[in-house]
């Protein structure tokens, strides 16, 4: 067959329905389940046998390796499932919003991860499970920020409603999340000094650094498997009035 | 312009036929904030502290309970769809609505902080910032609450969501409107955070209506 640049571009195009995403999102999803495995054993080896212990916090510092990657993680993909839902939202693609929705849960997930791995660390580093500190508190309101978007998309029944409807307060998150975090971080050297600081430390050896970004790049990874993984099932759940479902080999048994 | 005034005159009218319905959200005002002493003793010092973060929460929840019933009427009753075909833009229509929510919302609250500030032994100058502080910061929650209260519209236990949705956002209002109130009790210079809060309203006016619209097109669709 013929097949001009143009013609290219139109097959790109054509991967934004779900009938041909589907099978796509099932070829990549093994692959990312790879990388994730591979970047995942280097990283937790280089984090735990190759980057010294800390001169000042000992061999408890360690957990920053999942720490530090699951706080990237939780306003990357807060910022990632924005800009779906404001694709969906201007393009009228219905696999846009289904992205956005997936990657709610990870996100979710990821700043609920960050918070309890940051009280593991705080707790023999500062001598308390929790302080408000700026990033804390700020991390705390990213999940909460999560869940409103969970909540609001689960209680609409209607799913373009519901699409449509998350994808704003999504938006309007994203303007706000600068603004909190700029307030907290004011309120809280009003209110008690920087006393407290996550910054404090050294700058880090570059075994560590190496550790750190091999775990980002996993977690990663795992974020986009994991992701792609759901928005199959809510491909399955949404199309399942369509022939093409109806006639997918894995739902014939 | 004149049917922004009008929505206003409606609401306003709506609100002075059935007042209980905003009785009950200034009386809720009013004892939440007296049961703080009850639960913490009656401490002087200690209630001064506390005075304007509690008198802040307690104006944030208060304008989430007034935000259920902003559009809720409105939409059951058709009004609301109406109101998107009228060739008046939706957005005029809408800031209306938010003016009015906060006429009857937002402002009795300022008017009563003082007396609940007495209360709390808050000295005049301290009275004067709350007051400045709360005239700036209720618009706000009045415009970031109308963009839940439009995406709640409808929704199965729409109240509890809103408050989930909302709160999150009213943070920074809290922070600098509790702040100011809290520098001035001490004796520091409140300007900066009397330009903040004006800041966020500045950007709430520009941002607000036009998303509260969005939403309500998409409730009514």
């Amino acid at each position: 067959m013929y097949s001009s640049p143009r013609n290219r571009l139109m097959n790109w195009f054509s991967f934004s329905s779900p009938a041909t995403f589907y099978p796509l999102a099932g070829k990549l999803i093994p692959l990312f389940w790879v990388l994730a495995t591979l970047l995942g054993v280097a990283g937790l080896w280089i984090s735990f046998f190759v980057a010294p212990a800390d001169a000042v916090q000992g061999q408890g510092y360690r957990i920053i390796f999942v720490h530090v990657p699951a706080s990237w993680m939780s306003m990357f993909i807060y910022m990632v499932m924005a800009a779906w839902a404001a694709i969906g939202l201007i393009f009228n693609t219905r696999l846009s919003a289904m992205m956005a929705q997936a990657l709610a849960p990870t996100g979710a997930l990821m700043a609920f991860l960050s918070l309890w791995t940051g009280a593991f660390w705080g707790k023999p580093m500062w001598g308390a499970w929790w302080v408000w500190d700026a990033r804390l508190t700020s991390e705390l309101i990213l999940l909460f920020l999560f869940l409103g978007f969970i909540a609001l998309q689960a209680s609409i029944d209607d799913v373009r409603r519901a699409d449509k409807a998350g994808a704003i307060l999504a938006l309007v998150g994203i303007v706000n999340v600068p603004i909190i975090y700029f307030s907290v971080k004011w309120w809280n050297t009003l209110h008690q000094g920087s006393s407290v600081s996550m910054t404090k430390a050294p700058a880090m050896a570059h075994t560590m650094l190496w550790g750190m970004l091999l775990m980002a790049l996993c977690f990663w990874m795992y974020s986009i498997a994991i992701a792609l993984m759901r928005v199959r099932v809510i491909i399955l759940e949404r199309e399942s009035h369509s022939d093409w479902v109806k006639n997918l080999k894995a739902l014939q048994s | 312009m004149s049917a922004f005034f009008a929505i206003i005159r409606r609401d306003l009218l709506l609100v002075f036929r059935r007042k209980s319905e905003v009785l009950t959200i200034l009386f809720f005002f009013i004892i939440v904030t007296s049961l703080f002493p009850l639960g913490i003793g009656a401490d002087s010092g200690l209630l001064r502290k506390i005075a304007p973060g509690i008198i802040w929460v307690a104006a944030l929840l208060a304008t989430i309970l007034g935000l259920s019933r902003l559009f809720i009427s409105d939409y059951a009753d058709g009004t609301l769809e109406q109101m998107t075909l009228s060739p008046t833009p939706l957005v005029l229509l809408v800031g209306g609505k938010i003016t009015a929510h906060w006429i009857v919302c937002g402002l009795p609250l300022v008017l009563l902080a003082p007396v609940i500030g007495i209360q709390f032994d808050l000295n005049s100058e301290t009275l004067g910032t709350l007051i400045l502080a709360l005239l700036l910061g209720t618009p706000i929650l009045s415009l970031i609450g109308a963009i839940g209260a439009a995406l709640t519209l409808g929704v199965r236990g729409g109240g509890v969501l809103l408050s989930l949705l909302v709160l999150p956002l009213y943070i920074p209002v809290l922070i600098f409107g509790a702040g100011a109130v809290f520098a001035s009790s001490v004796g520091l210079d409140v300007s900066g955070h009397f330009s903040l809060l004006a800041a966020l309203l500045v950007l709430s006016l520009a941002f607000a209506p036009w998303a509260t619209a969005a939403s309500i097109r998409i409730a009514i669709e």
